[in-house]
């Protein structure tokens, strides 16, 4: 009770409660504009929020993250466009349910259900924080450098189909981070004597040239598109009487995003996708999915907005972030001098208890801007693609020039703008990069410390945390190569002409043996007398 | 819907061989450059305590997953739509002129009009040449300058041309615009 009162002291601020409503709006407000979305959001503030209070920078930043995935729902009902990635799913029930007239009932609900999943979460990482406060501090050097590792790990497993580039991206994420001083013998690394490469790659400046200076190039070489807006009925509070009816769906579906956001690198997706598949499964209308299914809706917008709240319980309890948004988190802890860790729990519990109730205030804060204002936000999806182009670069510059203001970061955040366009345009992963560059960073710290206590390999995995870690790798792997193994086909090079060749020549040879087998039992009859 | 085509993401097929082959030759390079770009340190304790240690897990990481990609790749052999597409990765260079043009310019114009005439300017070569949006870009310039520089306090120092502003509007020009 001590601990609440004096984590409401921390909150009870005007810049708090100002930097809580300025977020959750901004949240919403980012989330509903197609091809914005939190990361480009959060990359750009980052810089401006170093000026301000850890727990100030840190509400905005929560803020946004935790609000935009409420605010991706109203293009992804309405226009079947998602305002975030992690909206995708949203699109295939919520959209059938506008086509059918029922707009308002498609938003009250993922309004409702982003709510449930939101609270759940947070409600979740209160219960579990004296467990974490208990266990972070079992958590040494090569606890630490084998959770990173499993983290990598998982990032580039969770890429299902493009395994082996995400591996080679990570790769890319670690050697950015390798690049300059070393620091411990400050030795050069692939500095080619440049004196601009000796401070190495700025992780702000890599993630706004990745994440917003892309999208802004992305959004500026697209055709604008025409947006038609259908009329909707109904009022938006039946989605809380209606959640009520699917419970199980929606506890399911929410502790698949608390579970699948404490694991670092697997996130909203994954989550998203079990909980809608395992709501699929349990429901008695399983047909309906992907035809405006209402338990479809709830188990997609449950999950996605129970991941925020999880995702922080890696990074505080262990300083480990499990993907993009909370990596970029990362940097403002540790620009105020906030260790997150083991330490944090110990010494600065209110302010992790401030930080959890921050995020029940938002969520609460969100839904009660979104009940009075979607009628407006809808219009924010018309603003033209290239126009918004333009808008992200503006934004983009503000954000690189205001670190150092160096011509060079902003150079620098340009190439990476190009990269990140590029692999946009592939639609290959960007995170990996990102987390590569920042658990790279503590693999490298944490196994330097670990290995000077170790004097035979096996030490290393000798305490019981470590242990588990090093098992839970070696299913992470064993499983990976298993169903690789049993996936396995060989792939077919060939080219459509050779391939329509082949099975033209197959037809023939089809038809020429049943044409000799028809005449063979003409000739057979005809024998017989 | 099947779950399997969901959670695979589609990787776009044209230019993937142009991407990942160059980002192969890329990273072979840089291997080739180990010894000269990183020290091997006899006295280190342990392996983790070699500065070569970590850029060779990067690389090696980055070799295997260019080389295992490109040779599970359907189709690898250059064909011209793959060029294409890498000729489309160039288009956006004429934007990295505007942005880096706005980034020399702040200095000596100032960080209120190089945004007026950046936003604007964009505006009119992206092809929206009506009053609405040419104002509706000012007015979300002059916007982001207040916002960050006059509310936020972000670092952007006043420019040589504000130095010329007569006494009163100087100081204020240099603080907040």
């Amino acid at each position: 009770m001590e601990l609440i009162a004096s984590a409401v002291d921390v909150l009870a601020r005007w810049d708090v409660a100002l930097a809580l409503l300025v977020g959750s709006i901004g949240g919403v407000v980012i989330g509903s504009i197609p091809g914005v979305g939190p990361a480009v959001a959060i990359a750009i503030l980052l810089p401006a929020t170093f000026s301000m209070d850890p727990i100030v920078g840190l509400t905005v930043l929560l803020g946004i993250y935790g609000s935009s995935m409420y605010g991706g729902a109203i293009p992804a009902i309405l226009i079947n466009t998602p305002g975030t990635a992690v909206n995708a799913l949203t699109t295939y029930d919520g959209f059938p349910m506008t086509l059918r007239g029922e707009g308002r009932r498609a938003l009250s609900l993922a309004y409702s259900a982003s709510f449930f999943g939101g609270i759940f979460s947070v409600v979740c990482l209160i219960l579990l924080s004296p467990v974490l406060a208990r266990v972070a501090p079992m958590f040494g050097s090569r606890e630490i450098f084998l959770a990173a590792l499993l983290g990598i790990i998982l990032v580039i497993v969770a890429h299902r189909g493009q395994m082996l580039v995400a591996a080679a991206l990570t790769g890319f994420g670690i050697l950015l981070h390798t690049v300059g001083l070393e620091p411990v013998k400050y030795t050069r690394r692939y500095t080619f004597e440049q004196s601009w490469l000796a401070g190495g790659f700025d992780l702000i400046v890599v993630v706004l040239g990745l994440f917003a200076i892309s999208q802004a190039f992305y959004l500026l070489t697209l055709d604008d598109e025409k947006i038609r807006i259908s009329k909707t009925r109904g009022s938006l509070f039946q989605g809380f009487r209606e959640l009520g009816r699917h419970p199980r769906v929606a506890a399911v579906s929410a502790s698949f995003g608390v579970v699948m956001g404490m694991i670092p690198g697997v996130g909203e997706f994954t989550a998203q996708f079990m909980s809608y598949t395992s709501a699929r499964k349990l429901s008695k209308t399983p047909d309906a999915f992907g035809h405006g299914s209402s338990e479809g809706l709830i188990a997609s917008e449950t999950a996605n907005n129970a991941v925020p709240g999880a995702a922080m319980i890696p990074l505080l309890a262990l300083g480990i972030p499990g993907e993009a948004l909370t990596a970029m988190m990362l940097s403002v802890f540790y620009v105020h001098n906030v260790v997150p860790g083991p330490g944090l729990f110990q010494n600065q519990m209110d302010f992790v208890v401030a930080l959890y109730l921050a995020l029940l205030v938002l969520n609460v804060l969100v839904v009660a801007f979104l009940l009075v204002s979607t009628k407006w936000l809808v219009y924010l999806t018309k603003i033209p693609n290239r126009f918004l182009g333009m808008c992200i670069l503006l934004l983009s510059f503000v954000g690189v020039y205001s670190i150092r203001n160096s011509p060079v970061d902003c150079a620098i955040a340009a190439v990476f703008g190009l990269i990140g366009f590029i692999l946009k345009r592939l639609n290959l992963p960007i995170v990996p990069i990102v987390l590569g560059m920042v658990l790279g960073g503590i693999m490298e710290v944490k196994l330097r410390a670990s290995m000077n206590r170790v004097k035979e390999p096996l030490d290393f995995i000798d305490r019981p945390i470590a242990f588990l870690i090093f098992c839970a790798i070696l299913i992470v792997l064993g499983s990976t190569l298993w169903r690789a193994r049993t996936q396995w086909r060989p792939l077919d090079r060939r080219t459509v002409g050779k391939k329509g060749a082949a099975a033209f020549a197959r037809r023939l040879a089809t038809r020429h043996a049943r044409i000799v087998s028809e005449r063979s039992k003409t000739q057979r009859r005809t024998r017989l007398p | 819907m099947r779950d399997d085509d969901d959670i695979h993401a589609k990787t776009r097929g044209s230019g993937q061989i142009v991407f990942v082959a160059g980002g192969l030759a890329m990273t072979l390079l840089l291997l080739s450059q180990i010894t000269g770009q990183t020290i091997w340190d006899d006295q280190a304790k342990n392996f983790a305590a070699q500065p070569r240690f970590w850029p060779l897990v990067a690389l090696l990481a980055m070799v295997l997953g260019f080389a295992l990609h490109l040779w599970r790749m359907r189709h690898r052999a250059f064909r011209p739509e793959d060029w294409g597409e890498a000729r489309r990765w160039i288009e956006p260079a004429e934007y990295v002129v505007w942005f880096m043009g706005y980034v020399f310019l702040v200095p000596l114009i100032g960080f209120l009009p190089m945004s007026l005439v950046f936003a604007t300017g964009l505006t009119w070569r992206l092809g929206y040449r009506n009053r609405r949006m040419l104002w509706t870009a000012a007015l979300f310039a002059f916007a982001t300058v207040v916002f960050f520089k006059a509310l936020l306090g972000v670092k952007i120092p006043g420019s040589a041309l504000y130095e010329m502003l007569p006494e009163p509007f100087r100081s204020s020009f240099i603080l907040y615009f």
